[in-house]
């Protein structure tokens, strides 16, 4: 591995001078990342119980990087999120029980069935979900923003992208025209050390991203991504530029993805030393430290936040458990705006209709 | 270039250059973007004068991106504008497709958004482009649910389906057929009017023999109609216009009619789209059949370059001619 940012790392979160955040927002920002974290939790036990049907994508060590970005929006902004950003639409306003119910393919899910995890978006709350194309949500964002430029909409777009998605040509061309048009766009780009198995070295010949905003003419800063505050600081000042016509922002957030890509992958390739070492810098952990250290909470009131986070989880697990899965002729439905083609389904053959001449 | 003519005598170039005014025109939502559309006014001129009237706000130049025209085209059309993109040649349009077929295509049944985008451009052969600046891209993309394909073989179909392919809700693969841009003219109506998308047309009546076909092929059956009809046999083509959604209806009252059919293409034969249609008809009214249904396409090869490579690749009045026989001899 290369060599990090020198904040990266730190064992303790340096505020912002003159942090504008009040106690009641500083622990939003906890409450949201541990949320990340514990709904996590959840989704791999159900996932070990078989009730998940697809993969679980963990976030572990990277909310804070989700949470601070999305955290600098106001609701009228959009964010559109990579898989491991469940952080920044909870932010957003997405509750757990659709995510269960997205994991768990349930029909009263926000898709109905039809996709799955984080892959759906809510245009009211202002978030957009991913593809699994890498890349393609940079120029959907791009299209955004335009539409709401072109409306006398002051809204703000952030979207992410990885070390791996970066080398698609999609980013590129979908950054390149934001950037062209100086359009209210953030990119966060994460390097967190792995694209599946790819170390980021594989995917770059320069390590930090942040140099490209050079190439791509837009401000560019890099940032500890296990520091809380320092993600939404950053996020914050590149929302200003972008709300006051100064344009886009590519924010690199250094951090370290401590699970496989999802959790069938055993993750062989990363030695026990490097795990060690990141969760030395957990950034949850981190944050509580600061948190205490500055006197805004106690421990019992952290712990009485994580109590109220598992009572909502409860009674989401239950709902989403309890939901039932689509019926199956739904597969047919919302294709077109139209109603379903009469040959919608190739299997059913009417032999007994008259053609009229 | 002044604000188009409405109606008159009108090329097949100037329909759509009119219906996309009319449309911008009409609707603050609507917005064009792509690359050369603005101070060139597009490659070949359809959205020639259209900075002027409508300014940079609503005429985007783009970078060389396919990705990002098409990928920004359905960000806009979430935040309720309807853009429509120019692709330079539909050729082009690879470079889009990730955003085509697994962004804007998949957006209602995912999560219920509707992308209503036009992706526009000039498709087919017949000038020369070589393997680059020829293609027919219809069954690519009618292969994939969730898009609409439209191939308009005359200045009034090509207003009319423009602009319903501009007010419709969905994803929109609008193909124009650039021999076609400047060498047929037609009287169009100076009122407003639009061809609903999913309707085909009946472009020749006849009784003995269908020919079923879209795009400049409508103009190569014409002709073999004509040498036909010299013999006494009436031959009805049908111009299918959108082949998604797709008139099933108009094709097998045809064939019921006529008992014979040929489905002509421009595109190459495997996987074309030739092949559904004949499918159609064959699981549909194999009864009203006096003989096989047989396809008239381009062979499968890339569009070759040189003059005498591309006649031969391109169907012509003679294969058809061929074909007919066969069919009327079985």
């Amino acid at each position: 591995m290369s060599d990090s940012p020198t904040t990266v790392g730190a064992p303790e979160i340096v505020a912002p001078e003159g942090l504008p955040l009040e106690p009641p927002r500083l622990l939003d920002l906890y409450w949201y990342m541990l949320l990340n974290r514990r709904l996590e939790e959840r989704l791999v036990n159900l996932y070990r119980q078989g009730k998940v049907v697809g993969g679980v994508y963990r976030s572990l060590g990277q909310e804070a990087e989700s949470v601070g970005t999305a955290y600098a929006l106001e609701p009228r902004d959009y964010v559109s999120p990579l898989i491991r950003n469940l952080g920044s639409i909870l932010v957003k306003g997405a509750e757990p029980v659709d995510i269960l119910k997205q994991y768990m393919a349930k029909g009263t899910g926000p898709s109905k069935g039809k996709d799955l995890n984080i892959h759906f978006g809510d245009l009211s709350k202002g978030f957009i979900g991913p593809v699994s194309m890498l890349g393609d949500m940079i120029p959907v964002m791009g299209g955004v923003a335009l539409g709401n430029r072109m409306q006398g909409r002051d809204s703000v777009c952030l979207v992410y992208i990885g070390d791996g998605g970066f080398s698609t040509g999609a980013a590129h061309e979908g950054w390149n025209f934001i950037c062209a048009q100086r359009l209210p766009v953030i990119l966060v780009a994460e390097d967190n050390c792995y694209a599946y198995s790819t170390p980021t070295e594989k995917q770059m010949g320069n390590r930090n991203m942040v140099d490209r905003a050079l190439g791509y003419g837009c401000a560019g800063v890099q940032v500890d991504g296990n520091d809380v505050l320092a993600c939404w600081d950053a996020a914050r000042e590149a929302v200003g530029r972008a709300r006051s016509g100064k344009g886009p922002t590519l924010i690199e957030v250094k951090t370290y993805r401590r699970k496989g890509h999802a959790e069938h992958d055993d993750q062989r390739y990363v030695s026990k030393e490097e795990l060690q070492t990141w969760e030395s810098r957990d950034p949850v952990t981190r944050y509580e430290q600061w948190l205490l250290s500055q006197e805004v909470v106690d421990r019992e009131q952290l712990e009485q936040i994580d109590a109220r986070i598992k009572r909502k989880l409860d009674a989401a697990v239950d709902e989403a458990e309890n939901a039932p899965m689509p019926e199956p002729r739904t597969a047919l439905d919302d294709v077109w705006s139209t109603p379903r083609w009469p040959h919608a389904n190739p299997n059913y053959h009417d032999f007994t209709k008259e053609i009229v001449k | 270039m002044s604000a188009p003519e409405r109606g008159g005598t009108t090329t097949y170039l100037e329909a759509i250059r009119q219906g996309l005014w009319e449309e911008m025109e009409g609707d603050d939502r609507v917005f064009l973007l792509g690359e050369d559309v603005g101070v060139y006014g597009g490659a070949f001129k359809v959205t020639d004068g259209f900075l002027e009237r409508f300014g940079e706000g609503r005429v985007v130049d783009t970078p060389i991106s396919e990705a990002a025209i098409v990928g920004a085209s359905v960000g806009a059309a979430m935040m309720g504008l309807r853009p429509v993109a120019e692709m330079q040649f539909i050729d082009f349009i690879s470079c889009g497709f990730d955003q085509l077929t697994n962004v804007a295509a998949k957006n209602r049944y995912r999560w219920g958004q509707g992308t209503p985008i036009v992706v526009r451009g000039p498709a087919g052969g017949g000038v020369h482009g070589g393997p680059f600046h020829s293609l027919q891209a219809e069954s690519y993309f009618a292969h994939t649910a969730g898009l609409k394909v439209v191939c308009p073989a005359t200045p009034y179909d090509a207003k009319g389906l423009i602009k319903a392919a501009i007010r419709d809700d969905d994803p929109v693969v609008f193909q124009e057929h650039k021999f076609l841009y400047r060498r047929i003219k037609e009287d169009l109506p100076a009122e407003d009017f639009v061809v609903p998308l999913g309707k085909a047309r009946i472009h020749r009546e006849g009784k003995d023999l269908s020919i079923l076909t879209w795009a400049a092929m409508v103009h190569t059956a014409t002709e073999a109609a004509e040498a036909l009809a010299a013999d006494g046999v009436e031959v009805e083509i049908v111009d299918l216009r959108t082949l998604v959604p797709l008139d099933e209806e108009a094709v097998l009252r045809s064939v019921a009619k006529t008992s014979r059919a040929i489905v002509l293409h421009e595109a190459p034969r495997t996987g074309g789209f030739g092949g559904e249609i004949a499918a159609t008809i064959a699981e549909k009214a194999f009864e009203y059949l006096d003989a096989p249904i047989l396809r008239v396409t381009a062979p499968d090869t890339p569009v070759p370059y040189s003059p005498p490579l591309e006649e031969y690749y391109l169907p012509g009045k003679d294969d058809l001619l061929e074909a007919a026989r066969k069919l009327l001899d079985y």
